[in-house]
């Protein structure tokens, strides 16, 4: 597995008319690693996702996949890359089976279609025409044809929207089971516990621009503070507390006894809060630390929810 | 499945087994669909039958059977390659087929060359059928075979080109209306089976110009009258494949 990125975008521009979808975005892909594409409708992930496709042509930057220019290298780069559009893409009189081994004979060296479709659980809809699939049924061919020919690098745009509980985690196992043979995959997602669970890598995307990369635990570290919370006797000496504590911590007693310190909470400061309470004959009862989710650093970054 | 189950192995296949595998899938998809049948198979058949029997149009001297067959394979052509080609490729368009293809290791053109494919696996078909149906009917064929498949492929040349500039500019429903209007229209207006003398004159040189007459007079000048090679005909329909496949080339949207 080379080191280098599977995918490179530097000050990538898209315009559709005179509104500008993406925006001087860039965005690096590690090989062989889970990467989530995160953002709301309309923050410009299909558009940057179809332009590494070879859909779109960039109107400004650059844009390289596997090395290669995704419009001008088109032909050389197609086998190597899985794509799942965000809906359709399947002919509507076509049956589930029949549409993944056309899609496996257009490849030199495909995965075992039958054993696909047990595994992604088509089995009993592989003689039923697309049109009168489900839409969660849609979505899982839709992953099926974007993976049976063996590629190096997926793309995934929205591959779990519309699918129940237990069908999300079914693809999640895969997207999983792909890393773990060396297949890197990129995917567009608005499901925060999606980019939290399944990502090694997040982009967080907002207006075509990309607002913060990371991994989720360096996101949630890095923008938003984190919490401590206990309670205890009412009217404690916070002041005293602070002296303890390392400079931008702040304590608050939020309602009676209820108390709430901010600041970087680390197993240190932890120890110093209890060891206060010790001194002070305290009992800290119910003291949990929050730690903030990617739900928070979004909100921060972007100053909107994720999901209105 | 067990590890190492996606370990990559890109790769695409050799181009003639893509091509074949899409001519074969396109043509499934055409013969699976009811209304694509309807229009390519039984009205076709419906009429050769229906106004060889019951004499309601005037065809002229001789057996109607011999007018008739000509227009009738001429008809086909047009449903295959202009009406059911437009609005397959306008609804694989909507639905994302074309897109979703043009991310395969098949390219554009590929694609296009096994459209073509299953429209001449298709025709072949319809011709087959027609043919035998209308011996049974008592036709008999003169002329050169080969100026009729010089005439045949040019007008699916010709068809083609049209139907794919409506695919690929229209929306699917605007096209499905349309080339079902158009098939009507060229159904009444172009020779196929109500004789161009017909109408006035003013109007009968308009519509001899149309792809539709052309073939089937071409068609019926060979096969009916034992005519060498019609170049005029021949040359409306070359004109109107240069313009239809120009004009999709330049127009045709994948998305």
């Amino acid at each position: 597995m080379s080191s280098e990125p599977v995918v490179q975008v530097r000050g990538l521009v898209k315009r559709y008319g005179t509104r500008t979808a993406v925006d001087g975005l860039d965005l690096e892909v590690a090989a062989g690693a889970v990467t989530a594409v995160l953002g709301p409708n309309g923050a410009g992930k299909t558009t940057t996702i179809e332009t590494c496709e070879g859909y779109r042509r960039p109107d400004g930057g650059t844009v390289r996949v596997l090395g290669l220019d995704p419009v001008a290298d088109a032909a050389a780069l197609r086998p190597r890359i899985g794509v799942m559009l965000q809906s359709g893409g399947v002919y509507s009189g076509a049956r589930a089976e029949e549409m993944l081994l056309h899609m496996a004979k257009l490849h030199a060296d495909p995965l075992d279609v039958g054993a696909l479709v047990e595994r992604l659980g088509l089995g009993s809809c592989g003689r039923t025409t697309y049109r009168r699939l489900s839409g969660g049924q849609q979505q899982r061919l839709a992953l099926a044809m974007a993976v049976v020919g063996r590629p190096e690098l997926v793309f995934l745009d929205e591959p779990t929207a519309g699918l129940d509980p237990q069908a999300r985690r079914s693809t999640w196992d895969l997207i999983r089971e792909l890393r773990a043979d060396g297949v890197s995959v990129v995917l567009t997602t608005h499901f925060m516990d999606e980019a939290e669970e399944l990502a090694d890598d997040v982009a967080v995307i907002d207006a075509g621009r990309v607002m913060a990369q990371g991994s989720p635990e360096q996101l949630c570290r890095g923008g938003a503070e984190n919490t401590l919370r206990f309670t205890g006797r009412p009217g404690l000496d916070l002041g005293s507390l602070l002296k303890a504590l390392p400079d931008g911590s702040e304590a608050a007693e939020l309602t009676t006894g209820a108390y709430r310190i901010t600041g970087q909470i680390d197993p240190e400061l932890l120890a110093t809060v209890t060891s206060w309470c010790a001194q002070h004959g305290v009992m800290p009862d119910g003291i949990a630390v929050e730690r903030h989710t990617l739900e928070d650093v979004f909100l921060e970054l972007t100053g909107k929810e994720l999901r209105a | 499945m067990s590890a190492g189950t996606y370990t990559p192995r890109p790769g695409a296949a050799p181009l003639p087994r893509m091509i074949a595998a899409q001519a074969a899938l396109e043509t499934r998809m055409l013969l699976r669909n009811g209304e694509q049948l309807l229009l390519t198979v039984v009205i076709p058949t419906l009429l050769l039958v229906l106004f060889s029997a019951v004499d309601i149009v005037d065809t002229g001297a001789g057996e109607p059977v011999d007018f008739l067959a000509p227009g009738i394979l001429a008809l086909a052509v047009m449903s295959t390659a202009f009406t059911g080609q437009a609005i397959a490729t306008g609804f694989e368009r909507r639905y994302g087929v074309l897109k979703r293809l043009g991310a395969s290791p098949l390219p554009r053109w590929g694609l296009m060359t096994a459209k073509t494919l299953s429209v001449l696996v298709t025709e072949v078909l319809q011709i087959v059928l027609l043919t035998v149906i209308a011996f049974a009917l008592g036709w008999s064929p003169e002329g050169n075979p080969f100026a009729v498949l010089l005439l045949l492929v040019l007008g699916t040349v010709a068809f083609s080109g049209l139907g794919l500039l409506m695919a690929g500019t229209l929306k699917a429903e605007a096209t499905l209306a349309a080339a079902n209007l158009v098939f009507l229209l060229l159904l009444v207006g172009g020779g196929v089976i109500v004789p161009l003398d017909k109408f006035p004159d003013a109007a009968q040189s308009v519509l001899g110009l149309l792809p539709i007459s052309a073939l089937s007079d071409g068609l019926r000048d060979v096969l009916q009258h034992g005519a060498a090679m019609p170049w005029g005909d021949a040359a409306v329909l070359a004109v109107w494949a240069v313009l239809g496949l120009g004009a999709a080339a330049r127009f045709f949207r994948w998305e």
